[in-house]
């Protein structure tokens, strides 16, 4: 028997009893979506971590205040227990390291802003003209704060593109003023539109000169030090050369972190890529348990359909063929129900992306064909029992059941 | 007639059933030669055997005992797929319920013996043209057979049991559920078909079926109890030697 006509006889047979076949893919259908939704959630997941971590810059060092390690006990510190201050200063020295870019001290506050009889809520950001390079932000209008180094710094203020938008609405901001705490900023610049990282929308913040702000906040500690690399060869050098200044500048005690962008970002790939390999595996259960009601289903179909089985050995049909004819049957439904799942899939994908706009969900292509795969195997393996029930069927018991 | 025309000949065949403890000889010691082109009818009380016999003939069963010869050749001991082969190229069946396939059309249904023995889809199309319009189901091509009547199913059945021109064809009860008028018409399309040379066993209970066949084996209890051959052929033997 030719394979084209086991196939179309196979078809034609599914095709035949359509609320079994259209349950069967069904079935079929919802284990493989559920493979691509799933992993399109987890895949998401961890590329919207990088993403964010990604958003923040490139080969960056970040230094934080405070240690985040311990190192067994001390006696040091029972005795200074607070850390030192992180301050400009020590940005300062920073730039002067081989292999620094470029250096912006950070300092974070959440804080109101007024202009023309309007009052906003906003997080303000103090930091210097080389945080726009850094960040990789883009503004819409106007420029960013004067490069006036660490120190003086006139008020003035760029705005995040909706701050604007609620301030003034259409009108053009530039050279309007505003005011932050009790001192008045000229709006320099606004930023365009849906820059972000680390989970803060630049939508909403007014970035101010690092010394204004610290003025105003009355503090002179740094929330973090963001130091870009020349290159990313540059980022672990550039690490310890950093710990080992700030050490030095904070009488050898080392009361900083300090992080690389690239080893986070490589820490949290790995580790949601492990969860995505989990969510998928867990995901595929279902497509056994789909593979389990294929074998079911075609169980049943042989008993249903022993009169035919009788009558296609009477006109010849080989116990190869037989089960051949059963197998493919098997095997069309699985691979029809696999790609309706992966269409099904794709669509809960963009549904997912459609309620949250910033979740990259897109599945993976491994995840797609992986479904696509197992669902295969599953119609095969899950085929074969009923395929050899079928043929090894007693023609003349099978030919006199009504 | 010489050893050549001897399409079958059953020597010494048994067939034993085990229903749980009980024995069941469906047929004993069966001793039967058919020449090419024989019309045969098989009668006998339910039970008595013959459908095993015609299962054996069409090699769907097996026998326990003896030795089938099928066109000279010893097929009593051939493995399942030689069998099958076998039967795709020599024997043709028909059945009381005509066995079609419900959801395939009258012509998908006449061309599965020829898509399971593997013959190309054009010469398939063109002998399953043909077959339609001699047996007159040419308008009913594309009709699935419950759109059929009960004479045109079992017209579509001997169209389909004949497409792989057998040299034998057996059919079980073939008028069983037909009336009497499209039983009629079924029996002379066989007849006309053992007149172009098929040899032709009807296993029936229907007592004018079987006195309409040239030869008639009556069985009881799995035995061949009359066979109005042995005298025919014995007369026609007489016959030529004289």
């Amino acid at each position: 028997m030719r394979v084209p006509d086991a196939l179309r006889f196979a078809s034609y047979a599914a095709i035949g009893s359509p609320v079994r076949t259209a349950l069967l893919v069904l079935a079929m259908a919802i284990g493989v979506a559920s493979v691509v939704v799933l992993t399109a959630l987890g895949d998401g997941a961890r590329r919207y971590v990088v993403d964010e971590f990604s958003a923040i810059g490139t080969n960056l060092v970040i230094v934080l205040p405070g240690r985040s390690e311990t190192r067994g006990f001390n006696p040091a510190n029972l005795v200074t227990s607070t850390p030192r201050d992180l301050t400009v200063n020590d940005a300062e020295a920073l730039l002067r390291l081989a292999g620094v870019k470029r250096v912006s001290p950070l300092v974070v506050a959440t804080t109101e802003i007024k202009a023309s009889g309007k009052l906003r809520e906003s997080i303000l950001i103090g930091t210097n003209a080389d945080y726009i390079q850094l960040r990789n932000l883009k503004l819409s209008l106007g420029r960013f704060l004067a490069n006036t180094e660490f120190g003086g710094g006139s008020p003035e203020v760029v705005l995040g593109a909706v701050i604007r938008k609620e301030l003034f609405g259409t009108e053009n901001p530039i050279g309007k003023s505003v005011r932050i705490g009790d001192r008045k900023y000229r709006v320099v610049g606004v930023l365009a539109e849906g820059g972000r990282g680390l989970g803060i929308s630049s939508d909403d913040v007014a970035i101010v000169p690092i010394n204004s702000a610290q003025a105003m906040l009355n503090t002179n500690t740094l929330f973090r030090i963001l130091i870009e690399a020349h290159s990313r060869e540059q980022i672990n050098p550039v690490k310890s050369r950093v710990l080992k200044t700030i050490i030095a500048r904070h009488e050898g005690e080392e009361d900083v972190t300090v992080i690389a962008q690239d080893a986070v970002l490589q820490t949290f790939d790995k580790i949601l890529n492990v969860l995505t390999l989990g969510i998928a595996g867990i995901a595929a259960i279902s497509l056994a348990v789909a593979g389990i009601l294929v074998m079911n289903v075609m169980l049943v179909s042989v008993t249903q359909r022993t009169a035919e089985i009788g009558l296609l050995k009477a006109l010849g049909a080989t116990t190869r063929a037989v089960q051949q004819l059963f197998l493919f049957e098997a095997l069309l439904l699985s691979v029809a129900g696999a790609v309706v799942g992966v269409g099904f899939g794709y669509l809960g994908a963009a549904f997912l992306r459609y309620l949250y706009p910033t979740f990259p969900a897109y599945p993976p292509l491994w995840a797609v064909l992986a479904g696509l795969g197992i669902a295969l195997v599953a119609g095969l393996v899950f085929g074969v029992m009923p395929a050899r029930n079928a043929a090894k069927l007693d023609a003349i018991q099978a030919l006199s059941r009504k | 007639m010489t050893e050549a025309d001897t399409l079958i000949r059953l020597a010494h065949i048994g067939r034993t059933f085990y229903l749980g403890d009980a024995q069941v000889h469906a047929l004993r010691d069966i001793n039967l030669n058919i020449q090419q082109g024989e019309y045969i009818a098989v009668m006998g009380p339910s039970g008595s055997g013959k459908s095993t016999l015609l299962n054996v003939l069409g090699l769907l069963d097996r026998a326990d005992a003896g030795v089938y010869h099928l066109a000279g050749r010893d097929v009593t001991t051939l493995a399942a797929d030689e069998q099958a082969r076998v039967r795709s190229e020599h024997v043709g069946f028909i059945f009381q319920s005509f066995h079609l396939v419900p959801r395939l059309t009258a012509a998908a249904n006449i061309e599965l013996p020829l898509m399971l023995a593997g013959i190309n889809p054009d010469e398939r199309a063109q002998r399953v043209k043909q077959v339609l319009h001699d047996y007159g189901l040419d308008a009913r091509a594309e009709h699935r057979p419950n759109e059929l009547s009960g004479g045109q199913r079992q017209r579509v059945a001997i169209a389909r049991a004949t497409v792989m021109q057998p040299t034998l064809l057996l059919a079980d009860e073939p008028t069983g559920n037909l009336d009497k008028v499209t039983g009629e018409e079924v029996v002379a399309l066989l007849e006309a078909l053992n007149g172009q040379g098929v040899t032709l066993i009807v296993v029936t209970h229907d007592q004018s079926l079987g006195a309409r066949a040239r030869r008639q084996i009556k069985m009881d209890d799995g035995a061949i109890v009359s066979d109005t051959a042995a005298s025919v052929i014995v007369g026609a033997t007489r016959d030529e030697s004289t």
